[in-house]
This record gives C-alpha cells, structure tokens and sequence, in this order.
C-alpha cells in the first residue's frame, strides 16, 4: 500500500459518521489514563515521599562537620603543654574493601609498613578495621588519591604533649575519645572539652556547598587553660630531681615550687616519670603525681610549725633554754631520743637548727593538745589543699582528744602525722609572708589578688625566717642546703617510714625551704623515698637538691642575690673588663 | 486600557523574577566564595596549631639543654664565675652604648 492510499482512506474515514460509543470509549479511556497518571503522583507523594525526599537529599544535600577544638593547656607564660591537632584515620569495613596487590603495596608505602603486615591487619579484623590512625592529613590525602575502593578517612583530633614527660604528672592525658583520664585533663575536662557542630547545606555538581538549608548547629570551641606553672622551673626541678634520684638509688621523689608571696604552684616535679605520648608507659607506679597524692611523716621537717605555734602563743621566746643534754626523755614506757647528741642545753632557735628531737617534744608539752591542734589544722595539716586536683590527698593529723603525751610529743617533730609534699611546702607560707596561709594554686588566675588566712603573726613570723635561716647556716643541719650568692632558710627532714607495727629502716629524706631568706620569693620542698645508696639523711640527700633547685631557678627569674660569692660588687657605670 | 496596564504589570512581574533568579545566582556564588574562605581559614587554624606543636616540641627545655652543652659546649657559671652589678638608679649615666 501506497502512502497516498493510505492518506486516500483517512480522508474518507473522516468523512465518516463516528459512532457515538466509541467517542465515549476513547474518552473514557483518556480519563482512566489520567487517573492512573493522578493516582501515580499521589502515590509518590504519601507513599514513597520520604524515600524518594531521602534520596534526592542524599543527591544535593550534604552534613559538614564544623570541628570544635579541645582547649589548649599552657604554662604560665604560654607555653604550649597540650595541644589538640587534626589527624585522619583510615579505615573500611573489611568485606566492602577491594584493592589490587599493587594499590596494596603502594598503600603500604605511603603509610610507612610492609605490604605483609597490613595484610595481615586486614585478613586478621573483623567488619570493619582500621588501615591506619592518626596519621598526617597529607598522607591520608596521598593514601585517597589511590582510590581503593571501601577506604574511606575520618577525622579526629589527637592530643600531643610537646613538653612530654616534664609535665606529665600536672597535666595528665586523655583517652582516644577525647576525655580526660588522669592529671588536670581529668579535673578540667568539662572547660577544655570541645564539641563538633554541624550544618547541612546544599552542594552543587562540583561538590561545592552552596547554601545552608536547616539551622546550624554551632560547635562548642574548648577554652584554653593556663597553669600556674612555670615550664622553665619545671625543667630545673625535675631534672635535679632525676639526678638526685639516679645518684641516691631512690625508690620515687618529688619536688615542689611555690610562689613564697602567692602560694601559686611554680613547679612540681615527680621520678619516675612517663611519657604522655606513649600509651605502653602508663602504669600506675609512673603516672602518680606523687606530690599530691602519696602521703608521708613529714619527720624533723614538721619542727618549725611546733615552734611557730608556740613561740606565736608566747609559751616560748627563741632564746628560751630548753633541757636536751640527756639526748633522750621518758614518757610513759616510750623514750624519745636525738639522733645527736648535744654536749649542753639548746635555746628554742638552736633546737630548731640541731633538729632536736627531745627539744621540739618539750617544746610542744607546754602547750595543751587541743591548741597545739588548733595550730597545725589552721595551718592545713589533715585538711586537703584543696587545688581540685583528681586524687589529691589530706594527709593525717589525728583529733587532739585522742593524742596522750607521748602522741604530742612524736607530732611535733613529724612522726605520727602524715602530709603531702605540696601541704608541707604549702605551710610554709606562713613564714613567707606575713603570717598568712596562702591557697596553694594550680591554675593561673590573673587579676585576681590572693588572700591568705592569718595563721601567725607577722613578728613570729618574721622570728622563724630568722631561726630557718640560721639552720641553713655552718654547723646547722640544713648547712648543705647552702646556695651561693643567696641566703637560704629551711629545715631539713629524715624519717623512717612507718611499717606494721614499728618503724622500717627505710628513710624518707625531705627538706624544705626558701629563699631569700629576708624577702622570700620561692618555697622548695624536696622528698627523696627511700634513697639506697649509703646516704639517708635529709641533710646529705635532699639538702644539696633543695640548693640546686632554688639557686638555678632564683637566677633564672633574676632575683638580685642578697649575699653574693664575689663581694667584689661591681658599680653600675663602672668599666667591666672582660676577660681574655 | 486594562489590556495595556496587565501588560505592564506582567512585565514587571517577569523583570522581577529574573531579578530574583540573578540575585539567587549571585548569593550562591558568593556563598560559595564564603565556604571557600572558611575551609581555607580552617585549615590555617589547624596547620597553626601543628606548628605550634612543632615550634613547642623543637624547643621543650630539654633539647636546648642538651644542643646548648653538647652542640655549643656551653656551661653553667660557677658562682665565683658571677659578678654582680649593683644597679643604682642615677641621671647622669652615659647611655650610648650601653645596650639593653
């Protein structure tokens, strides 16, 4: 058939009369189709809108991460000590990952292992598994460029201690999920922790996000925390530290520095040590600030808070004589004795600076018990520090109404009372200043005037710099704490740690001090546990450490030296000649 | 009469959703420009915070301890080493010179 034909036949067709049923037919039918047409819509409206929305979104939309930082940890002076900082993860869920032996070895490359290993990693895990964490963002980029299919990168924020195992103890560290698991990390974490935000926006064909569609939810940026310490400071304590530790064979020992007019925590320092960045260090003997958490009897250290009560209570004058020639004194069925002897009577002063036993003892017997306890709690013995420090400890200092004689007299010379270093070094603020317990502090607080409590008074304490600064003098049992070019003032401690029932022949060595003697700018208080090597006393041990400590860290914060080696005092103005 | 101001009305009607359709283009652009800015400003934050941590763990006391004596065999004074001078305040002090 011709298309002529065919054209021929519709023209006729046309021409025909329609029956009427098959107008109706066919617009019956054309309704139908519609309806179909409206009942599809309709479908996909109510039925599979949210799918249909979903997928679509999933086209165009996209959630962003806007990160939120955990806040920085810094020294006083700003110097970073912890810091968060952006690091990738690869990882892939096991059955979805498909790459080539080549992209293997190439990853392998990249990521720094053997081909075998990371095999291995892969065959060994379960769904889903780790390639790599923590690494660089311009190797996980290099590691996406090779496009393995299923490996994917995720963003996480890693904490480094740049200062490393110098802080370690004050700062802490925290887990892989961001939370703070020991030290000021732990005690500060709701300040420092930061919280990720997000948004959703719209992205066009180049993945570029072009609008923002639904509110965004802001992230919560961490605040950065300063410390009161001083990394400077830190390093000086905590290197001394090593060395009188290593040299003495000692079990542990610490060291602490305050502020003698703040109270504020320059330096604390503790062996043995750990390094924050390697988890395989964190045993519990390592991490413990031991400062602040580990308790001790304080021995002939306590001495100068026995006095200081009673000299400030008048039982006493410093040239009061007191009865020591026995060496030894009977209370009850108990004799205390003097570690040396003394060939004649000493005065409160020279009791102070022989460190007699017998002397303090009756020293502290003119006082009732209830105000020589009154005295040493006011001055925060039994009571914690209170710096908000996980885990810090109150020390022991028993009721007064259980104390007999014999319990008073072992007190006033530091047996039978348990303290921490930081409560030892934070009492002797008392001498430091005006007469005023200073709050021990952790953080810095700038602008913020400190208050002490007045536990002394000024004459008394002025009176006991005085007597502390004799007992650093020659002849005195603090003469090795001597520093040079300084006038130092302090009290040195030996005793013998508690066992059950009785007292081991293992020695804590402490001593505690400051300087200048006149106008003190730093407490240094130095505990040496157990030291092995020949050498016990607190005079031979950790006197020589408490010298180092404060000579170096005096120089280094410029403190003009109150009594100088070279008198030889050069004018300002004068010609120096230099050496050649 | 009614014809001519429907006419116009359209016209505005068509000027302003052209209006609407170049204004929409021009914020996503800029809003695109914006996104560009705070991804550059973020990684400039985060690679600062990686030389920080880079300039810190450089200079940790330790290091410079070890590279001042091993390095440039420096050393402690010894106290007998340390002259002190007395600083008075005085006004007719000869000041050039005299570096800080």
């Amino acid at each position: 058939m011709s298309i002529g034909a065919l054209a021929s036949r519709r023209k006729k067709k046309i021409a025909l009369q329609i029956p009427q049923g098959r107008a109706l037919l066919v617009f019956v039918a054309l309704a139908l189709l519609y309806f179909v047409l409206i009942g599809k819509a309709f479908y996909l409206q109510w039925e599979s809108g949210d799918f249909l929305q979903t997928q679509g979104a999933a086209r165009y939309v996209r959630t962003i991460e806007i990160p939120g930082y955990r806040g920085r940890i810094v020294d006083r002076m700003g110097e970073p000590l912890a810091i968060s900082t952006p690091v990738k993860s690869l990882w892939s869920f096991t059955e979805k990952l498909e790459m080539s032996d080549g992209q293997l070895k190439e990853l392998a490359g990249i990521l720094n292992v053997s081909p075998r290993s990371l095999k291995e990693k892969i065959n060994k895990a379960g769904d889903f598994v780790y390639l790599a964490q923590g690494i660089s963002p311009e190797t996980a980029e290099k590691a996406r460029s090779l496009k393995i299919t299923g490996l994917y990168d995720e963003n996480v924020y890693r904490r480094f201690y740049p200062a490393g195992e110098l802080t370690s103890h004050i700062v802490g560290f925290t887990d892989n999920k961001d939370h703070g698991q020991e030290g000021v990390e732990l005690a500060r974490h709701d300040l420092l922790a930061g919280k990720s935000g997000s948004r959703r926006v719209i992205i066009n064909r180049k993945g570029e996000a072009v609008e923002d569609i639904a509110a965004v939810l802001p992230p919560y940026q961490g605040r950065d925390l300063a410390l009161a310490l001083d990394l400077r400071l830190q390093y000086l304590a905590q290197s001394e530290l090593k060395a009188a530790a290593l040299e003495h064979r000692a079990k542990a020992a610490s060291a602490v520095v305050l502020d003698a007019r703040t109270g504020e925590i320059l330096a604390m320092a503790n062996w043995p040590t750990f390094n924050p960045n390697s988890r395989d260090q964190f045993v519990p003997a390592r991490i413990r600030n031991r400062a602040l958490i580990d308790i001790f009897e304080p021995g002939s250290t306590f001495k100068p808070f026995t006095a200081a009560i009673a000299l400030d209570a008048g039982k006493v004058k410093p040239d009061t004589v007191i009865d020591v020639v026995d060496g030894k004194m009977t209370i009850g069925k108990w004799t205390i004795h003097d570690a040396h002897k003394n060939e004649k009577n000493l005065t409160v002063s020279e009791v102070i600076q022989r460190s007699s036993n017998v002397g303090t003892a009756r020293i502290a017997l003119t006082m009732a018990p209830e105000y020589m306890w009154q005295g040493l709690s006011s001055m925060g013995f039994g009571v914690s520090v209170d710096t908000g420090f996980p885990g810090e400890a109150s020390g022991r200092l028993r009721p007064a109404k259980s104390w007999k004689n014999i319990e008073q007299a072992t007190i006033s010379y530091g047996h039978g009372v348990s303290v921490t270093l930081l409560q030892l070094a934070r009492a002797y603020t008392i001498f430091t200043t005006d007469g005023e317990l200073m709050p021990a502090t952790l953080y810095k607080e700038e602008g913020k005037p400190k208050y002490g409590k007045p536990v002394i008074t000024p004459e008394t304490a002025k009176l006991m710099r005085r007597i502390l600064k004799q007992s650093t003098e020659p002849g005195a049992t603090g003469a090795r704490a001597h520093i040079p070019d300084y006038h130092a003032a302090g009290k040195t401690g030996t005793a013998r740690k508690p066992e059950k029932g009785g007292y081991s022949k293992k020695y804590v060595s402490s001593f505690v001090g400051f300087a200048p003697a006149d106008a003190p700018r730093l407490i240094v208080a130095v505990m040496i546990d157990e030291p092995s090597a020949g050498k016990y006393y607190g005079s031979a041990v950790a006197a020589p450490v408490f010298s180092r400590i404060t000579g170096k860290a005096l120089r280094m914060l410029g403190v003009p030296p109150d009594h100088p080696v070279a008198q030889d005092l050069f004018e300002y103005g004068e010609e120096i000649v230099e050496e050649t | 009469m009614i014809m001519a101001r429907t006419f116009i009305l359209l016209l505005l009607l068509v000027v302003s959703a052209l209006l609407l359709v170049t204004s929409r283009h021009q914020t996503r652009k800029l809003f695109i420009e914006l996104e560009h800015e705070r991804q550059l400003a973020q990684r400039y934050q985060e690679e600062y915070s990686r030389l920080q941590l880079e300039q810190s763990t450089w200079s940790v006391p330790n290091r410079i301890d070890g590279l001042a004596r091993d390095k440039l065999e420096m050393q402690l004074p010894e106290p007998n080493q340390i002259r002190v001078i007395a600083y008075e305040e005085r006004k007719n002090i000869r000041t050039e010179g005299a570096q800080p």
